[in-house]
């Protein structure tokens, strides 16, 4: 097992190394960079550069580097914890991120646990009560999910929530904590501010666990170790909870790894109509203006969070599933 | 005495979508005295499970009894009306599993893969006494060491895909017996498993009565196992109960015409002349003067060149699965096959006979050409031309898959669902650019009618037609092509009895009538003695035994062919299965055999035991002593 698990934790490192040059090869692929658009921008606006100027700026930056060059630097300093620099903001990455990873954390943490805490009551009912009207109505409300926008769904909801109760629009926090140090009252405004974005992005993710759940329940149901427990004279709720609950689970265990950077980057319209302080809507504004190294740090944030889900999904499916654990090689 | 079970006038429904409402068992009534062993018999759909269903409480949600009393006259419980119980409730819960439990027929999937042998076996017993954890345990193992485990206390905490199909079968039963019920009800125990281990299950239960006095309800087709067992037999037909009475009476005299048809389907073991066997349902099969046409006839000296296929020496290992870059290297290789040498004359059946897992399948993989051995050669005879099997490729290749084709054992797995039963047949055919279109359809017709299906449903999907059907489909994509040598992988293995003697019928006649050989692999020798002319028994990758039929049914002289004809049960009460000749599990390792015929694990290749020649065409593996022994 301890071999295992440090030969998988060794396999990450090509994996994120081959991972970093996809990503890096992907935001050099636009022509031009950073410098480009932004003389482009001046000029379209009737502005000009000096050129001179230029040379200095491209020389800083290091753009007149080939890109092999420059992705070395790159690694390099990621290695160090050295994010790069922000060009549209001027300053160090890891300044312009500041909060925001923590925050993004929080937010997307919370909208897993979200999907989980409302999606399995309702999808273990729709699978013990098949075609019944509870099931119908669960599973019509589920689709809307579904299918509504979830920006829509996000202004619907800012909308009754203010006009309601009166809740500020938008943000994460009371705007006096915006940029004060960390204390228990920007917790509890966080707090307060986070049911919204968490609802509004888990919406979707919920209806497509139900009905995912549901159906794998029901799979499970019908199997032949079901029976067996039933003819044991197990009762209903401690059979459905030992056996086929159990069973159903293994494919959202699995799903861990996917579930993180998919519900980060699907929030990203979301907070940009929220104007939540997360990563979404900043990686889009570097990606647009070819701030190449906030991007690639975002990127590479986001493909870590991958690889570390899909690590974590893997042991917990082995600890939860002896097949997986012991059932190599074995024949049957 | 009193009854201890009381079934009167049983009747229950389906609701089925789209159907209304089915009625699976109508008006059924019997009784199980207390230690008695009740044998219900019919073929599947004739209502047999769902009875055990109702009497446990365990119908699918579906179902519901529809009229007629169940009543369990249990000497701890008293008097319960089962029948007027909700299926979840608290009286109905404390009877499942306690005083009346059940075996199942799919010792794989009957329990939960991903909880411990000993946690699913002591629940049972957990539920019903406030037991501590170390009693439930001792009460686990005590019934696991009851049921033969050979090491009771290391099985409670293995899980079941670390045990074979033998003692997961005993787990199941561990499961029932955990709280000694008075009545266990055994939905087809032994079905899916080998001769040997159906044996000793069968043991199992008769001994496990004997000494619990609990009353069996036995469900099964298998009249072999009836006559081993039961006292009392009912024959289920159609949702009613159409003969019933003591064993000897029935198999004596049996009166209702689907008792008689049952018997007479059957093949017999051991039987001197080999009577046609008579299925329920006969199919008429026509047709096929296009198919006769087609074949191109031999060459008078076509045989000089030798046997029809030779093998050997062939070998293949399957190594242990890799665990990706960092992993080990790969483990040693198992033998999947080891040695395998023999012939097949033109014209003959050969018979292949060996328990799950011994390689036979992989043999008529690689006899067609799907698995490449590590070793040995493989010769077909193409009138006259010696073919290099192993060594074709290309163009030759594929001219020589026209000449063998293999029939699959699953008839449900072997047809792709989307295809119409004219695509699947004519498939072959298209694949090897025979003929015109006109051609086909009229070759796809002649093969309908061969297999003795209606030519009108030649547009239909094979989800419309029976297991029997299926299978008579994938007989006629086999023959599309005109072999000359068609593999039969277990043909009938997934099929009930009354249709498995369609098909072996049917087999029979399209060999006489096209000139075919077959290799006919199965695990039921029975079955093979019907059909073949010489027999080849395996064991481990290795074949121990080769002789025509009749000297390897009355003369046996490997002992794992000897052990596998004791374990046969004979659908004849007036001989029954010896169980003291069957010895403990270990018949079926090479390691474990007495003198001559011993092989070590690793002993080295020019001192194992090899195919000896005993005379008359019969071969058998073991060292020289023998010879001389039987010289001597």
């Amino acid at each position: 097992m301890i071999s295992y698990l440090v030969r998988r934790i060794l396999i990450m490192i090509p994996t994120l190394l081959v991972i970093s040059v996809i990503i890096f090869t992907i935001i050099q692929l636009p022509p031009g960079d950073y410098l480009s658009t932004m003389v482009a921008e001046l000029q379209a606006r009737g502005e000009s550069i000096d050129q001179g100027r230029l040379h200095f700026l491209r020389e800083t930056y290091g753009l007149d580097q080939s890109p092999v060059e420059r992705y070395g630097h790159w690694i390099a300093g990621l290695a160090h914890g050295d994010f790069g620099w922000s060009f549209e903001y001027g300053m160090p990455v890891r300044d312009v991120v500041g909060d925001r990873l923590l925050l993004t954390v929080i937010v997307s943490g919370a909208t897993v646990l979200f999907i989980w805490l409302v999606s399995f009551p309702i999808a273990i009912y729709s699978a013990t009560h098949p075609y019944s009207w509870g099931d119908y109505t669960l599973t019509l409300i589920g689709f809307l999910g579904l299918a509504t926008p979830s920006f829509l769904f996000a202004l619907v909801l800012l909308y009754l929530a203010n006009v309601l109760f009166g809740l500020p629009i938008g943000g994460l926090m009371a705007p006096a904590y915006q940029d004060a140090p960390w204390s228990w009252g920007k917790v509890l405004s966080i707090l307060s501010h986070l049911w919204l974005p968490v609802i509004v992005i888990g919406s979707s993710g919920t209806a497509g666990m139900i009905r995912r759940l549901r159906a794998n329940l029901m799979d499970e149901l019908n199997k032949q170790y079901v029976v067996t427990a039933r003819a044991k004279g197990l009762s209903p709720t401690r059979l459905l909870i030992k056996y086929p609950l159990r069973l159903a689970l293994n494919p959202f265990i699995a799903d861990i790894g996917a579930i993180l950077p998919q519900i980060i980057s699907g929030a990203a319209v979301v907070s940009i109509v929220l104007s939540l302080p997360t990563e979404g809507p900043m990686l889009l504004d570097a990606l647009r203006s070819q701030d190449m190294y906030l991007a690639g740090s975002f990127l590479m944030f986001m493909a870590v969070l991958t690889v570390v889900g899909v690590f974590l999904s893997d042991i917990a499916l082995a600890l939860l599933d002896p097949r997986i654990r012991l059932g190599g090689g074995v024949r049957r | 005495m009193s009854d201890l079970l009381q079934v009167t006038d049983l009747e229950v429904e389906f609701r089925q979508s789209g159907e209304g409402i089915v009625s699976a068992v109508r008006g059924v009534s019997f009784r199980i005295r207390p230690g008695e062993t009740v044998a219900l018999v019919g073929e599947s759909g004739s209502g047999k499970s769902v009875v055990a269903q109702s009497i446990m409480g365990i119908l699918p949600r579906n179902g519901r009894i529809a009229g007629g009393e169940i009543r369990l006259n249990d000497p701890v419980t008293g008097t319960i009306v089962i029948s007027k119980l909700d299926r979840d409730d608290r009286r109905m819960r404390a009877l499942r599993g306690n005083r009346m439990a059940m075996v199942f027929q799919e010792p794989m999937t009957s329990l939960s893969p991903v909880h411990r042998i000993g946690d699913q076996i002591g629940e049972a017993y957990r539920l019903r006494h406030r037991a501590s954890r170390t009693e439930v345990q001792e009460r686990t193992e005590e019934t696991l060491r009851l049921v033969g485990f050979p090491n009771p206390r290391q099985a409670l905490r293995s899980y079941p895909f670390e045990l074979s199909g033998g003692l997961r079968q005993r787990a199941v039963i561990a499961m029932g017996l955990i709280c000694r019920p008075s009545l266990l009800i055994a939905d087809e125990p032994t079905t899916a498993l080998d001769v040997t281990i159906q044996a000793q299950i069968l043991k199992l239960l008769f001994d496990l009565q004997q000494q619990f006095g609990m009353a069996i309800l036995m469900i099964t087709h298998d009249l072999g196992v009836v006559a081993n067992l039961a006292r009392e037999v009912l024959v289920m037909y159609q949702g009613r109960i159409v003969e019933s009475g003591p064993r000897d009476d029935l198999f004596a005299n049996p009166c209702h015409p689907y008792l008689k048809a049952l018997l007479h389907a059957v093949p017999r073991f051991r039987e001197d002349n080999r009577q046609r066997l008579v299925p329920i349902r006969e199919i008429a099969s026509e047709g096929g003067q296009l198919l006769s046409r087609a074949i191109t006839p031999w060459p008078a000296d076509g045989d000089r060149a030798g046997p029809l296929l030779s093998v050997a020496g062939v070998s293949k290992s399957y190594h242990g699965q890799r665990g990706g870059w960092f992993a080990g290297p790969a483990s040693a290789g198992m033998p999947a096959v080891d040695d395998i040498s023999f012939t097949i004359r033109r014209g003959e059946c050969l018979g292949l006979v060996g328990e799950s897992g011994c390689g036979k399948t992989t043999l008529a993989k690689i006899l067609m050409r799907a698995i490449t051995p590590d070793q040995g050669r493989v010769l077909f005879n193409n009138r006259g031309h010696q073919i290099d099997v192993l060594g074709l490729d290309g163009h030759a290749l594929m001219q020589w898959r026209q000449r063998q084709q293999i029939i699959f054992q699953d008839p449900f797995g072997s047809l792709d669902p989307r295809m119409t039963v004219f695509d699947i047949i004519v498939e072959p055919l298209v694949i090897h650019r025979v003929g015109s279109a006109e051609e086909r359809q009229a070759l796809v017709e002649d093969l309908m009618a061969l297999v003795g299906l209606e030519r009108q449903h030649v547009h239909r999907h094979p989800h419309s037609f029976s297991g029997g059907q299926r299978q008579r489909i994938g007989i006629a994509r086999a023959l599309a092509l005109r072999p000359d040598l068609v593999l039969c992988d277990e043909p009938v293995s997934a099929l009930d009895v009354s249709i498995q003697a369609q098909i072996l019928n049917l087999l029979k006649d399209l060999q006489s009538r096209l000139g075919l050989t077959y290799l006919f692999i199965s695990h039921n020798l029975a079955v093979v003695d019907y059909l073949a002319d010489r027999v080849m028994v395996m064991c481990q990758g290795r074949i121990v035994e080769i002789a025509p039929r009749k000297s390897l049914f009355c003369n046996p002289v490997h002992p794992y062919t000897q052990t596998l004809l004791l374990a046969v049960p004979n659908p004849d009460p007036r001989f029954p299965l010896d169980f003291t000749q069957l010895g403990p599990c270990r018949t079926s390792d090479p390691g474990a055999w007495p003198a001559p015929f011993t092989i070590p694990p690793a002993a080295d290749p020019a001192s194992r035991p090899r195919l000896i020649d005993l005379g008359n065409d019969h071969w058998v593996r073991a060292t020289k002593e023998l010879t001389s022994c039987a010289r001597a």
